[in-house]
């Protein structure tokens, strides 16, 4: 099998495993990373969203092939530096979470959205947000927890202004 | 501004980090210490952070100099409070909302505990299941006893080492103090506390609803921050050194059995370590017949599974057609069932009144899934005895009934409950689903059989062809009303389905269902039809269909009568009285009106509405609950449906956790909508149909409706909220679209009748 080196959270690991293999299963699996769950298998529940660069994808639906040298961030890489992504914050301020299996794959795909939009609307946040189910219905929180990381956002904005 | 004190996010995010570093190390237990201090005020939450070694995790009187004033409860002579949760977490709450509970009674501050998943012993921790809405109910009293047990024993230390009297102490914000000023924290007492006798239960006096200080308060669940950090806490992330990844096949008709497979091509799969035949015992629940694949990684038997051939001998096997069914059910209409359930006054005088309105109508509900998002799934560690000791199993199991492993290792395996050590993890969602644990089996069976142990899991598919549905049925129902509008008669025929000739679960029909107490002529009918689709416990089992057709049926009569739909539903509730006498779990008329009234107000029924924009109301009671829900609705012309916003009112009596009982109203409402608006299950000879997400529809955040949540504190005793507030949704909503377009919706789901969302 052939070794592939991939750039997980900014840390390099080389990987000895099927080309073929999802990056899900590498990610779960081979690094242990377990914050990356897994849903369908078949891209449509979002469980599994990963950045690949800026970009929300579904890592069961990712060969671990094509993501060679790519830079890939998992919920445990979320916390920029050391600091909790305001996300993250947003998610524990507003209690968003009932089981909390898809909690993770719906944080990254509204953190990619706040990079992209840094205020987004209602319309902006279902549109991102659009490809992440959430079973226990957790969906009007979610929203909420996006306004309020926003909000975060642009307060810490203006202090850093005014130091 | 609380949230920007970069100083505390800075030091906490430090911890997070090396925490999560540690967790990816595997150096640290799974269970890292992490707290979380209140909501309140959008302040930043995250506290502390402290990694426990891996050794010490089990134990942490080995920690700080801990003691344990009971099963529940331990404390540090740092002042750390740690409350153990006894009961499954599903998404439920039940973790933090318990805590809740013992905290407020032993006056903790909330800020000081910690709470841990305690491990599965009936003899220190008493009932450990969920399910049903009764978690709270049954457990309520017990966390007072426990928190009001140790309050009394810090209070007792506190006398001693004041040398003042007891009655001129008292315990709060994790301290006892005395007007004179003097205060002494648990932290400091805790080693004198643990010395004093174990009060008498029934000497304890409990705190008064107007001073609790957190009971009715909202907290931020407990395992928030684990969360959303993404570090190990369901079952799914279960890590065991040496661990390898299994998979099973079962026939896709229930109840086949394997007679052989392509076992040799299999096993020159990459990363497949073995692949072997399992008989069985022929019980669902238990262990079904089928292939087991064990590997290097979940991809490697996922992938091994797609290229299984499996022979299977089908002649014990399922034929259930849902065709058929439906078919069946047909031609039923306009009949009354061959089973009398309740027979009262003179159901045919009323229907052949003149004057009076008589109507029927035939309603059809499917079947569904659970679809829980985290799969099914488990990790068994079996050990072989050496030397003459007996095998060992270690199991990390996604649960609802934990106490249930024990019979069934014993007779699947021989094992007795000591050689059985179960974990209980998280759960990804259970909905019932976990009620049945045969995931155990087969997993135990692989960890047997390769000597390793063995993380299993359920592909998606797996899990939609391997359920315990919620079942599908008919409801006929008939009734009356007199002149004046009065519903006077009401008859119902259940054409339902069983199994081996018993009502299969969310079959069941009684006499005493609504509104059959309500009315002087009432006649109940049933007709089984036998299945061998497994059926189980979903979320508000029969209420969650039954609702449906009653309270959209109560709607159909009242419009008939040309009445205000909340004015005839009000009227047949009459005096407020229970239910069913000396019955408070039953329903209390002056309970529902009251949260009749309250939703209609608050949802601002009869104002008047655009054209294809209507509100729809819908009540029901179920799990000593009492709810109703105002949908508002809109239809456009190609029956695009908007659910605007959902209004609900509901009596549960105290709220222990404010926004968790939020959540689970919200999260109620959306999987009721989510199930009404796209969900179905068929079968065709024996084998379900849908297969992934593709083919099985789940409402999406786009289409999630305003909510609007009002809870009814009265002064009953707290009950359960997991459930009770699905089952009027879908009435709602369907009598909405009634009054929207005049099209009345008797069968789900609604993509079936031309709607789309």
């Amino acid at each position: 099998m052939p070794a592939y080196k991939l750039k997980v959270n900014g840390t390099d690991h080389v990987v000895d495993v099927d080309e073929e293999m999802p990056l899900l299963w590498v990610l779960r699996d081979v690094l242990g990373l377990t914050g990356t769950k897994y849903g369908c298998g078949i891209a449509q529940c979002g469980a599994c969203t990963v950045h690949i660069g800026d970009t929300p994808t579904r890592s069961c639906s990712v060969r671990v092939s094509d993501v060679v040298g790519q830079s890939i961030r998992t919920i445990e890489g979320l916390s920029e530096g050391t600091k909790l992504h305001p996300m993250q914050q947003a998610w524990i301020e507003i209690d968003v979470a009932q089981c909390g299996y898809c909690q993770a794959g719906q944080i990254m795909s509204a953190a990619a959205l706040l990079k992209q939009k840094p205020n987004p609307t209602d319309e902006d946040i279902d549109s991102a947000m659009s490809g992440n189910y959430c079973r226990c219905g957790t969906y009007n929180r979610i929203r909420k927890a996006i306004h309020t990381a926003a909000n975060y956002h642009d307060a810490m904005a203006s202090v850093e202004k005014q130091v | 501004m609380s949230t920007l004190d970069k100083d505390v996010r800075e030091v906490a995010a430090n911890k997070l980090v090396q925490a999560v570093q540690a967790e990816v190390q595997g150096k640290y237990s799974r269970r890292s210490f992490l707290k979380l201090t209140g909501m309140a005020g959008g302040g930043f939450v995250l506290a502390s952070v402290l990694p426990a070694i891996q050794s010490d995790a089990e134990d942490l009187g080995s920690l700080v100099g801990s003691v344990e004033l009971n099963a529940f409860i331990k404390v540090s002579s740092d002042g750390r409070i740690t409350i153990y949760s006894s009961n499954p977490e599903m998404g439920q709450g039940i973790k933090t909302a318990l805590p809740m509970i013992i905290a407020e009674e032993m006056g903790a501050k909330w800020e000081d505990v910690e709470v841990l998943q305690s491990e599965v012993d009936a003899e220190r921790f008493g009932r450990q299941g969920a399910g049903g809405s009764t978690t709270i109910p049954r457990s309520f009293d017990l966390m007072r006893q426990m928190g009001a047990s140790a309050r009394e024993m810090f209070i007792g230390a506190a006398s001693i080492a004041m040398e003042l009297p007891r009655d001129e102490l008292k315990a709060a914000e994790s301290a006892v103090s005395h007007s004179s000023g003097r205060s002494l924290s648990f932290g400091q007492l805790a080693a004198l506390a643990v010395k004093q006798p174990l009060p008498d239960p029934g000497s304890l006096e409990f705190k008064d609803r107007e001073d609790y200080t957190i009971i009715g308060t909202s907290v931020s669940g407990v395992d928030n921050l684990v969360i959303v950090t993404g570090l190990a806490l369901f079952a799914i992330d279960t890590k065991v050194p040496g661990m390898l990844f299994g998979a099973y096949e079962k026939c896709p008709a229930f109840g086949g059995k394997a007679v052989s497979a392509n076992l040799a091509e299999i096993k020159k799969l990459p990363g497949i370590r073995d692949a072997f035949l399992v008989e069985g015992n022929d019980n669902v629940r238990e262990l079904m017949s089928g292939v087991a694949i064990v590997g290097t990684s979940t991809w490697a038997v996922f992938n091994a599974k797609k290229h299984l051939k499996v022979e299977w001998d089908e002649s014990n096997a399922s034929k259930d057609s849902w065709r058929q069914l439906v078919s069946t059910a047909e031609s039923l209409k306009g009949q009354s069932g061959d089973i009398k359930v309740e027979n009262k006054g003179d159901v045919d005088a009323e229907f052949g009144n003149k004057a009076n309105k008589t109507l029927s109508g035939f309603y059809e509900f499917p079947f569904v899934s659970h679809f829980c998002l985290e799969p099914m799934n488990c990790t068994a560690d079996y050990k072989k005895g050496l030397n003459g000791a007996k095998d060992t199993v270690e199991l990390w199991v996604p649960t609802q009934a934990p106490a249930r492993v024990f019979p069934m290792t014993k007779s699947m395996f021989g094992l007795d409950a000591e050689q059985v050590t179960v974990h209980q993890t998280r759960l990804g969602g259970s909905f019932g689903r976990r009620i049945f644990n045969e995931y155990v089996c087969e997993v135990i069976q692989m960890s047997r059989q390769v000597g390793a142990p063995v993380k299993h899991t359920w592909m998606r598919e797996d899990n939609m062809h391997h359920d315990f549905y919620r079942t599908g049925g008919f409801q006929e129902l008939k009734g009356s009303v007199d002149a004046e509008g009065k519903l006077v008669a009401w008859e119902k025929h259940l054409i339902g389905m069983s199994a081996g000739g018993k009502p299969v679960m969310g079959a069941q029909f009684r006499g005493t269902e609504f509104p059959f107490l309500n009315l002087d002529n009432v006649r109940g009918t049933k007709t089984m039809l036998d299945i061998d689709t497994p059926c189980g416990p979903w979320r508000a089992p029969g209420a969650n269909t039954t609702a449906f057709v009653v309270q959209s049926f109560l709607h159909e009569l009242s419009q008939a009568a040309g009445r205000d739909h909340m004015e005839f539903l009000i009227e047949i509730m009459g005096e407020p009285r229970w239910f069913e006498p000396d019955n408070i779990r039953s329903l209390n008329t002056g309970r529902a009106v009251d949260v009749i009234k309250l939703a209609a107000s608050k949802a601002g029924w009869g104002r008047k509405m655009p054209k294809g924009r209507a509100l729809g109301l819908a009540f029901h009671f179920c799990h000593a609950a009492h709810v109703a829900e105002v949908a508002e609705v809109s239809v456009d012309k190609n029956n695009k449906l908007t659910v605007h916003k959902v209004t609900v009112a509901v009596d549960v009596g105290p709220i222990i956790n404010m926004s968790g009982a939020l959540s689970q109203v919200e999260g109620s409402v959306i999987d009721g909508l989510s199930t009404m608006v796209g969900q179905k299950i068929t079968m065709e000879k024996g084998r379900i149909e849908q297969s992934n997400f593709h083919d099985y529809q789940v409402l999406r955040i786009g289409a999630a409706p305003e909510l609007d949540i009002h809870f009814i504190q009265s002064d009953f005793s707290p009950t359960g909220l997991g459930e009770p507030a699905l089952p009027p949704l879908a009435p709602a909503v369907g009598n909405a679209i009634y009054s929207a377009t005049g099209h009345r919706v008797r069968k789900m789901p609604l993509t079936e009748e031309g709607y789309t969302v």
